[in-house]
């Protein structure tokens, strides 16, 4: 009799310790504040670097928009340049067609047009997976290139639209020559994308991506609405990488073409899996550290900065095929078994 | 409302030359007990396939609960109350036994759409899913990793994630298939004690098993039914031993 009821006991226990796993997930735990904290300390020692700054927050979100699909849902893409470039494109047209120069209204449109664009293509190329997609993708990015090179009169061509002047922010403040307002513009922005984007990973339909990525097959026999799911996280990456377009052109006060590059693709590709996919912090990681030592690379060797970059590659898949991150949370578990022990 | 929860109406399927579902007849009556059996490359699995919707037939019909669902996906007959287990596992390795659970039930109850609230903060998900893991003694492996499962404890979550469904028709594929002989009877016991409610078809290569558990037998050839009836009857009828006990020898036979 006693027996039993430690058994029922410990059973009980052993569920509780299980749901307060899932329960407590969620919660924002400490070190989730170290990369905003060092993104403020950044403005305050480098106040010289903050154009520099801006553009690799810019990368960031970015990222992690390609997170969400790559990381979470597990959808293999070469052409996610394609709504940065949308992105880049709504917010210059509006102001170099339309007048239009208001920056915070121009990145909901950039977001909206992103989003449009992100959930006709996904709609259609969702149905393919692993190579067929990763082509499809591919052709899609190239595709928006080229139909901007069409018509060089509403585009601008390959010279793009330089020379934009973006209305003061909140019609209050002007961007200065070294990008203070533009850095705390972009890290405000990022920081509220980030928000949604936890929020998201979070949620039941976070849950049901990763078990998309993880089985499909098992998604179709449980029941899940496959398509709708990735559909709608083809869309939100879409919109989130369309506002780092937009943010991307309101920084730099021209766009050109090239945003729609493959190497701009290829790069965010990169930058994820440095960092970590699936991890929300994997892209903080990853455009911070490809940044800073493509930025250092280049001042140390302007012909040659490239192989800097390709030998960090070689390393991270020789010794962190889970990202920077993964890295350190197996260093974190070897020592904290070596504690116990 | 159908008396029989799922029925198969003269379903056809091939695969380029090869016939692999020919004319199939096959009811279930609620809370049906059956078993599907056949030598291997009969076309049991191909079954669960058509059924399910992974695979469209060529011709016949699919009943759900009187309902035709031949036309529909996959992911709405299994909306619709109809579950299957994988001969070979399927599951999200990646996540803890648990997710695989409340996943299922999420996915079941429409919660997946939500995008906002966070995925532990409805209590009665999370209960459900480990009275699941519970009934089939999975509770201390709740937050291990799938992949990090041995083999058979897997096997028991692919069942798990079938019943979390609440199906009202449940096909199993060999559930105990590749799980070593002291471990099956766990799975076995499961599969024994399944809700009286739930039509179930079972294939299954242990004849133990089949003449346990079945209260009717389908024996499946190159495709076709080749007969149906009560255990007694498939055990005494001639023709299935020739046919498939007789094949089974030989294949002894031929190992020996």
């Amino acid at each position: 009799m006693a027996a039993s009821e430690t058994k029922s006991s410990e059973r009980i226990a052993a569920r509780e310790r299980a749901a307060e796993y899932l329960v407590s997930r969620h919660r924002f735990q400490w070190p989730e504040a170290l990369p905003w904290l060092l993104a403020i300390a950044a403005f305050f020692i480098f106040p010289d670097r903050m154009t520099f700054g801006g553009q690799v927050l810019i990368w960031v979100m970015f990222a992690l928009s390609l997170d969400l699909i790559l990381g979470y849902a597990g959808i293999v893409t070469l052409g996610h340049a394609a709504f940065f470039g949308i992105g880049a494109y709504t917010v210059g047209l509006l102001i170099a067609r339309l007048s239009w120069s208001e920056p915070l209204s121009s990145l909901v449109a950039a977001a909206l047009m992103a989003a449009l664009i992100g959930f006709i293509s996904g709609w259609f190329l969702l149905r393919y997976l692993g190579l067929t997609l990763l082509m499809l993708t591919l052709a899609t990015a190239i595709m928006l290139q080229e139909t901007g090179n069409l018509r060089p009169d509403i585009s601008g061509g390959y010279d793009g639209l330089p020379g934009l002047t973006i209305a003061p922010l909140f019609g209050k403040f002007y961007y200065d020559l070294y990008g203070h307002v533009n850095y705390l513009y972009v890290l405000g922005v990022l920081a509220i994308v980030f928000y949604l984007v936890r929020r998201i990973v979070y949620s039941p339909f976070g849950q049901a991506l990763t078990g998309i990525r993880e089985n499909v097959r098992r998604m179709h026999a449980i029941g899940s609405p496959v398509h709708r799911r990735l559909v709608t996280v083809y869309t939100i990456a879409a919109a989130i990488a369309g506002v780092a377009g937009a943010l991307f052109t309101q920084t730099n006060a021209y766009v050109t073409l090239t945003v729609f590059d493959f190497d701009n693709s290829a790069k965010v590709m990169v930058m994820l899996i440095l960092g970590g996919t699936g991890r929300l912090y994997g892209a903080f990681v990853g455009a911070v550290v490809y940044m800073v030592l493509e930025d250092y690379f280049s001042k140390l060797s302007p012909t040659f900065w490239q192989f800097g970059i390709g030998l960090l590659l070689v390393l991270a898949v020789l010794f962190a095929r889970r990202g920077l991150l993964g890295l350190v949370e197996d260093a974190g578990r070897t020592f904290s078994k070596r504690e116990k022990s | 409302m159908s008396e029989h929860a799922l029925e198969v109406e003269g379903l056809h399927h091939a695969f380029g030359a090869l016939p692999v579902a020919r004319d199939i007849n096959l009811s279930l009556a609620r809370g049906a007990r059956r078993a599907l059996i056949g030598p291997n490359g009969a076309g049991k699995t191909t079954l669960v396939n058509l059924i399910t919707g992974v695979l469209r037939p060529s011709s016949g019909r699919v009943l759900l609960d009187g309902a035709d669902i031949t036309a529909t996906s996959q992911a709405e007959r299994a909306r619709r109350g109809l579950a299957r287990t994988f001969q070979i596992n399927q599951l999200f390795r990646g996540l803890t036994v648990l997710e695989n659970l409340c996943m299922t039930i999420g996915e079941r109850d429409g919660e997946c759409s939500n995008l906002w609230r966070s995925a532990g903060s409805k209590r009665a998900v999370i209960d459900e899913a480990l009275d699941h893991l519970d009934s089939l003694r999975l509770v201390d492996d709740s937050l291990k990793l799938v992949r990090e499962l041995p083999y058979g404890r897997q096997r028991l979550v692919e069942i798990a994630i079938a019943l979390a469904q609440k199906p009202r028709v449940l096909l199993l594929d060999e559930p105990a298939a590749g799980v070593p002989s002291s471990e099956s009877h766990l799975i076995l016991d499961v599969v024994a004690a399944l809700d009286p409610d739930i039509a179930v078809l079972i294939i299954e290569h242990d004849m133990d098993v089949v003449f346990r558990f079945a209260k009717q037998i389908t024996v499946l050839v190159q495709g076709a039914v080749f007969t149906q009836g009560t255990p007694e009857e498939i055990m005494a009828n001639e023709d299935v031993r020739a046919v498939y006990l007789g094949q089974e020898g030989h294949k002894g036979g031929r190992h020996a």
